[in-house]
């Protein structure tokens, strides 16, 4: 029997299987017993009443979608009083997303879910930071570090940073995250993308630009989870295109500790169960006792092999 | 094999999970007109538990270059329970629907669902009046068979362009419609001429319920009408959609709402969640 449990700083989740932010709702739990999940980790929601982008929000890539959705939000209150209740029917730890448009904003709402009954908060800093220009507190290592250092300072739980992937050196953005307080760091968020119709010339999603999300997206994040992981020493979350548990196996095997799954539900709702069935039966295959001993075993080229490839 | 994927033999009644990705058998996938497929499947019981208005939400084939990377939402034209079948009635015209029209019997094709929120009809209703165009007829035909089980009187008003683009005419009065057409080429399916059939139809036997799909502008009449006679009405509005499941909130639409001290505002709901069926009310247009 495959240990399949893994550690996130303080925090053993049952497996390293959790939906990706906003790519999970009540719906699910029509289709498969929540209990199975490593988290669950929910949709970002801001302090205040938001409604989001104008429609359209969505369009349809190849292998991958262009969202833009712009993070709807019901407030505080609601998120208390409705969505964290419902989601302790399940036997699956809760993780918190949240944003905020200041560094003050996100550690008093941070402070707020310190005794809401979730087990962690992921912050969500890819959106804009409107004390700089709209840059994003995510692009940004000195933003970073003080954003989640104001959340550390705000609450006793454990604080994971959101990459934005719209960066030149991720890297540089992880160690600030970490040098913050991070207890862990989840790579990464959706990429910054745009799409044209040619017959009617007009932007694909009416805010013109969104995040590209998919299997297609796959092998740049995890390009960025190897370059995280060897950059810090706390544990990074790969997510990314993932969509079954080959996926799942690469990116432990580039550095990650867990994953999140998010488009993929979109088109196969049942894909994290299955997911978790078929990395259990890769492990037996294995004979692999602990799913954690993937995490960074990738096995590099080593001299021997690359002088006898005839490397010049 | 997933733990909810479904084959037809495998659903039992007692199953805990009222939403699956059901591998439905194709029996047909014919052209009924020039325009349109009907689409027939064998469905286990948990697709089969599905409810006027409800829908699937698709997985359709590759077409050409397009792979079809997300489903694509579908309403149910017939719930055959007897036959454990499903019907679909489907205009061809973007990739999705082009990659469905690939399937021929015996294929599979996966249907998530029963999703969405389906009409309600209110308690005791009498006389059901439904208006459809196109596609929207499909629809309502659930609806229809929903209505008559439930003691009421249905008429079922179908417009096209021309009479050759009726499709659910038969299937409507076999379950005990009264059906009435409205085409362009006859000169009786504009917005004067239908509101004067509706004032007809009320005053010779009042209407309780007023159902719609498929035209903004027969959304806009029934709203009038409804209001003015202070009668119940509901629409099955359709939009683009990611998940179908309220999870990605990519099919939001605005609509009114009425807080508990009167005041209205417009805000976004879900069409996959919080619908596709709408108070007419509601609905902004």
């Amino acid at each position: 029997m495959t240990d399949l449990s893994v550690r996130i700083g303080d925090i053993t989740l049952a497996n390293p299987i959790m939906p990706g932010s906003g790519t999970l709702a009540e719906g699910m739990a029509d289709v498969f017993d929540l209990s199975r999940l490593g988290a669950i980790v929910t949709k970002t929601f801001t302090d205040d009443l938001r409604e989001g982008n104008a429609p359209p929000r969505v369009a349809e890539l190849q292998n991958s979608t262009l969202f833009s959705i712009g993070i709807p939000s019901k407030g505080t209150d609601y998120y208390l009083n409705k969505t964290v209740p419902f989601y302790q029917k399940f036997n699956t730890p809760i993780v918190a997303s949240i944003s905020a448009d200041t560094t003050e904003g996100f550690g008093a709402l941070a402070a707020k879910l310190s005794d809401s009954g979730v087990v962690a908060i992921e912050a969500n800093i890819s959106c804009p930071n409107l004390k700089k220009d709209g840059l994003a507190f995510g692009m940004d290592p000195v933003a970073t570090e003080e954003v989640i250092r104001a959340m550390k300072a705000a609450t006793h739980l454990p604080v994971w940073a959101k990459l934005s992937p719209n960066v030149g050196d991720i890297a540089v953005i992880a160690r600030a995250a970490e040098n913050g307080g991070a207890d862990a760091l989840v790579t990464a968020n959706a990429m910054l993308a745009m799409a044209i119709d040619i017959e009617t010339w007009q932007p694909r999603v009416a805010n013109l630009m969104g995040g590209i999300t998919g299997p297609a997206t796959k092998p740049v994040i995890m390009r960025m989870v190897y370059q995280c992981a060897q950059a810090v020493s706390i544990p990074v979350i790969g997510c990314g295109g993932v969509s079954n548990a080959a996926d799942a196996i690469e990116y432990m095997l580039a550095g990650a500790t867990a994953v999140q799954m998010g488009t993929q539900s979109f088109v196969q709702p049942t894909a994290m169960v299955k997911l978790l069935d078929d990395l259990t039966a890769y492990c037996e295959r294995r004979g692999i006792a602990k799913v954690s001993k993937l995490t960074g075993a990738m096995r590099m080229f080593s001299p021997e092999q690359l002088a006898r490839q005839g490397s010049l | 094999m997933s733990l909810c994927a479904v084959k037809p033999d495998e659903a039992g009644a007692g199953d805990s999970f009222p939403v699956a990705e059901n591998l439905c058998t194709i029996v047909s996938n014919d052209w009924v007109n020039e325009e349109y497929r009907l689409l027939i499947v064998d469905a286990p019981a948990i697709a089969l538990a599905a409810k006027a208005g409800q829908f699937f939400h698709l997985m359709c084939p590759p077409d050409g270059e397009s792979g079809n990377f997300l489903r694509r939402p579908m309403s149910i034209h017939r719930i055959d329970r007897e036959q454990g079948q499903l019907h679909f009635l489907y205009k061809v015209q973007g990739s999705g629907t082009r990659g469905l029209a690939t399937l021929g019997q015996g294929d599979t094709l996966d249907a998530l669902g029963p999703v969405g929120q389906g009409f309600t009809l209110p308690r005791g209703t009498q006389h059901v009046v439904m208006i459809g165009r196109g596609v929207g007829l499909a629809t309502l035909a659930p609806l229809a068979q929903e209505a008559v089980a439930a003691g009421a009187k249905v008429t079922a008003i179908l417009s096209a362009r021309m009479a050759s683009l009726l499709m659910a005419e038969d299937a409507l009065r076999s379950d005990g419609a009264e059906v009435v057409i409205v085409t362009d080429d006859v000169g009786n399916s504009d917005t004067t001429s239908l509101e004067a059939l509706l004032r007809r139809v009320h005053a010779d036997r009042p209407i309780d319920f007023v159902a719609t799909c498929g035209s903004k502008r027969l959304t806009r009449l029934l709203q009038d009408f409804s209001t003015e006679f202070g009668i119940a009405g509901q629409v099955a509005l359709e939009q683009r959609m990611g998940c179908a499941l309220g999870m990605c909130f990519a099919c939001v639409m605005p609509f009114r709402n009425t807080a508990a001290d009167g005041t209205r505002t417009v805000g976004y709901r879900r069409v996959c969640w919080d619908g596709p069926v709408f108070n007419l009310e509601e609905t902004v247009l």
